[in-house]
């Protein structure tokens, strides 16, 4: 191979390195201090690179060169570090002791809330800044030719890499960021004012990702997917690093740029794939990454359900609930058969993320992967071998167990915010499958024609057969989770060492909890592809993860049957109050924050509670 | 008889020799304490009988047998039970379930998916835990329980499985003095009715002069004494490791210290 070309490749690998470094340093840093891992951080860096395309050309107009320009880079990097001051004034510091669940969802919600907010602001057009003063000529490498903005981007990792090192190292706010790396308690029981410990963690984070984002603009548009795309490998980046180390999070972005721009000669369209790929290999073999520590990570993650005794009536209870269920088709109209049959697989999916989250203690942020899967299976068995319903079902449920098998295999390892991150590479991966093996999974247009058997099609037919699988589905789960199995899943998530102790095989039991969840969540699935006719990579995205775990704090994480009431509260607040804004992922990112900050215990929780107290 | 047999256990940490050359037998129904300054390798020793530390060399032998590189579950299958320095017991669940589980453990029934935990091998937790004292409390969820409490049903839990030598690392640590006695009190008598070896660590003397058999003391890794509590309790080389707090071995007087 020409070697000029291989140059060319491996400084543009070291370019995308260079950025992809500044902006996970910031996210490890905040994570070694604040042990929160904050989703928002690529939201952060999108604000960055949107501040400093709106505001470097107007710079630029007053006074052009390139002084200008690198103070209009400086001054949005500073600008997006003052947001992250106030994130963190008005929501990280109320979360710092809760569940690593709720810190997680919590930053998501910001997420949301940025997504709609930037477009108030900056507009729905993608903003392209200006090119870099005295950078725009290219340079010559070998006879070929390479831009020389490109080779400023790759001394900048090293350069902040070097003025991290040296704030770290030399000044009275480094020691304290680092002994709150090591021991966060220790510090505290020192007298470290730690409010101000933290919000200048969050500045420096922030500044970073902000950095990060104003750094891209002469390269690429800022645009509105750049959040989740960048935190995805932001995400990879410190966990193959070890969450919390600077010099980790160098390595490994090296690693992953030079992957990235080989990756793609060897498969064009998947260098996603390759990536998650080297964390699921680092983590098999280094379960918390090149510099990682083991610890327990996060507030405690043992938030689930707890023994209780069983409910008087409750054969009555479920008697009167599939009375009603039976007879919903007698009453409703053909919408509402339709919203319910979605309300119902939802309940499905989220319940069988319970047996993870609640029973397990297992915070599994990739579940969309299996009820994905199942959706997939059951079409691609459909379109491609043109099986009825009654066959694609069970094959679809077949694959998410199997793929929750192979999923498993490789996560029961990992604990706490490690397992989250690798379950959700996980999810990523397939939706990277499913969105670029066009000719097989057709890609964004994903597979239509997936219709019931003619006995199961029609709203009514179909509503009855949903809500059967889902009723029985639900039972059976629920008697497993009573059953020896689930207590030991919930001695495992209590106390590992003491389930140790007594004999009980975490790994086997926790690996069996994930197939029996993939499955559940499969059907799920695979009930939704025949609902809708149809299926797309959306169902394997994040955002479906995040819908189920929304339902699960929704309805509430510590009762068994939270998920089944969170669905059903989410999906009719998303049909009604949908179609009456655009600010819906606003609304829902506020609702988020709001139930974990106020409403921890979810709806039945909270009925539960008051109902207990009053008796 | 010997029940549990340690020989030539060493374990190093990058530079430091945590345990050198550690050889001891327990015997069935024997309390053994291994005391020692803070960081004389106690734990590390501890927690190479429990298995949660692999030793760089020798050999844990129990009934004969080689468990030297067993896992937990493992030693738990073959009679080894064991209390943790602060509490575990899992605090979701009811005292009784507690025992329960560890019951279930014990019959292999920890995959079972149809009959419900909360109403296998009920009868018979609720009589280990009468046992130690907390049959009243089966019902009670074990994060509602006082510490000393919880402790007792630790002991519960190990004791279901039955096992041939109890591990205890630092059982009274956190208790009230008056609990610290009838709680090592309870011990003896089960060990001794039941032929069960005991091997605990402990910082309190009067717990473990009163009611060790045998007393090993380990500095810096190094076992430096072993023999009755009186025969350890004259030993120069003990006194100079306690150096600095001369009477720390000497047995108490007139009150109790409370």
């Amino acid at each position: 191979m020409d070697p000029a070309f291989l140059a060319v490749q491996a400084l543009s690998g070291l370019s995308s390195a260079s950025s992809l470094f500044i902006t996970a340093c910031g996210l490890t840093i905040v994570f070694g201090v604040t042990r929160i891992v904050n989703f928002a951080h690529g939201s952060l860096y999108m604000i960055g690179a949107y501040t400093a395309a709106t505001l470097v050309p107007r710079l630029l107009e007053l006074s052009f060169g390139p002084v200008t320009f690198w103070a209009g880079i400086l001054a949005s990097a500073v600008i997006v570090g003052l947001i992250g001051v106030i994130i963190e004034v008005l929501l990280l510091r109320r979360i710092y002791g809760a569940p690593e669940l709720f810190q997680l969802l919590a930053t998501f919600g910001v997420v949301l809330v940025v997504q709609d907010l930037v477009v108030q602001v900056f507009g729905p057009q993608d903003i392209l800044g200006p090119r870099a003063p005295g950078l725009r000529a290219p340079v010559e490498i070998l006879g070929r030719r390479f831009p020389s903005y490109e080779l400023v981007l790759i001394a900048a990792g090293p350069i902040v890499l070097g003025l991290v090192w040296l704030l770290l190292r030399k000044t009275r706010f480094g020691v304290l960021v680092r002994a709150a790396t090591q021991d966060r308690d220790m510090v505290a029981s020192l007298g470290v004012n730690q409010a101000l410990l933290f919000t200048g963690t969050l500045f420096l984070g922030a500044f970073l990702a902000g950095l990060g984002g104003a750094l891209q603009i002469p390269r690429v548009s800022a645009n509105t997917g750049m959040d989740l795309s960048i935190i995805a490998e932001a995400f990879v980046v410190t966990v193959v690093g070890g969450m919390g180390s600077v010099p980790g999070a160098f390595l490994a972005a090296l690693i992953i740029g030079q992957l990235q721009a080989f990756g793609i000669l060897i498969f064009p369209k998947s260098t996603l794939v390759v990536v998650f790929l080297l964390m699921a290999v680092v983590l098999a073999i280094r379960p918390h990454g090149f510099f990682g520590r083991a610890e327990i990570v996060g507030g405690t993650h043992a938030v689930g359900i707890s023994s209780r005794a069983p409910l008087p009536g409750r054969q009555l209870i479920l008697l009167v609930v599939i009375a009603v269920l039976a007879a919903f088709p007698l009453l409703a109209d053909a919408y509402l058969l339709k919203v319910a049959t979605e309300i119902l697989i939802f309940a499905l999916f989220a319940f069988s993320l319970q047996l993870l989250i609640g029973v397990g203690g297992v915070v599994s942020f990739g579940h969309a992967a299996f009820f994905g899967l199942g959706a997939y299976g059951a079409a691609l068995a459909v379109k491609w071998y043109g099986v009825s319903m009654e066959a694609a079902l069970p094959l679809g449920l077949a694959l998410a167990a199997l793929g929750a098998c192979l999923v498993g295999a490789f996560v029961v390892r990992l604990s706490g915010i490690y397992l989250a991150m690798m379950t959700l590479a996980a999810a990523q991966i397939l939706y990277a499958v499913a969105f670029q093996w066009v000719d097989v999974t057709g890609g964004d247009n994903g597979i239509v024609g997936v219709w019931p058997s003619s006995w199961a099609s029609g709203p009514a037919p179909y509503y009855l057969l949903t809500a059967a699988l889902t009723v029985v589905t639900v039972l059976l789960l629920k008697r497993i989770i009573d059953a020896p199995f689930g207590y030991a899943l919930r001695a495992a998530r209590d106390s590992e060492s003491r389930a140790e102790a007594i004999g009980l095989k975490v790994r086997q039991h926790r690996w069996m909890a994930f197939m029996i969840a993939g499955a559940a969540a499969g059907l799920a699935g695979g009930l939704y592809a025949f609902s809708r006719g149809s299926v797309d990579p959306s169902l394997l995205g994040i955002s479906t993860s995040v819908d189920a775990l929304t339902m699960l704090l929704l309805g509430g994480i510590q009762t068994v049957m939270g998920p089944l009431v969170g669905a059903a509260a989410l999906h009719a607040l998303r049909d009604w109050i949908m179609p009456l804004t655009s600010l819906w992922r606003l609304l829902l990112g506020l609702s988020i924050i709001a139930m974990v900050l106020i409403f921890p215990r979810g709806l039945v929780g909270t009925v539960r509670d008051w109902w207990e107290a009053r008796a | 008889m010997t029940l549990l047999a340690v020989n030539g256990l060493h374990k190093s940490f990058g530079g430091v020799v945590a345990a050198r050359d550690v050889t001891f037998t327990v015997a069935r129904g024997e309390m053994l304490a291994i005391i020692g300054p803070n960081g004389a390798g106690k734990s590390t020793v501890f927690n190479m009988v429990g298995g949660q530390l692999r030793p760089d060399r020798g050999q844990v032998l129990l009934d004969g047998q080689d468990i030297t590189h067993a896992s937990p579950q493992k030693r738990f299958r073959r009679g080894v039970g064991r209390t943790f320095q602060v509490a575990q017991t899992f605090l979701s669940m009811s005292a009784a379930e507690n025992v329960q589980m560890a019951l279930i453990s014990c019959n292999r029934q920890s995959s079972g998916l149809w009959t419900a935990a909360r109403e296998r091998h009920r009868d018979k937790a609720v009589e280990l835990l009468s046992r130690v004292g907390m049959a009243e409390a089966a019902d009670t969820p074990c994060s509602a329980l006082a510490y000393g409490d919880v402790k007792r049903v630790e002991l519960a839990i190990a004791l279901a499985g039955q096992p041939k030598l109890l591990l205890m690392d630092e059982p009274t640590a956190g208790m009230a003095p008056r609990e610290r006695a009838a709680l090592m009190d309870l011990t003896a008598s089960i060990a001794e009715s039941q032929g069960i070896g005991v091997l605990f660590t402990e910082h309190d003397m009067d717990v473990v002069f009163g009611h060790a058999a045998r007393v090993l003391v380990l500095l810096r890794g190094q076992i430096i004494a072993a023999g009755t509590p009186d025969e350890v309790r004259q030993d120069e080389q003990v006194k100079r490791a306690y150096l600095g707090d001369e009477r720390a071995l000497e047995p108490p007087r007139g009150v109790s210290p409370a």
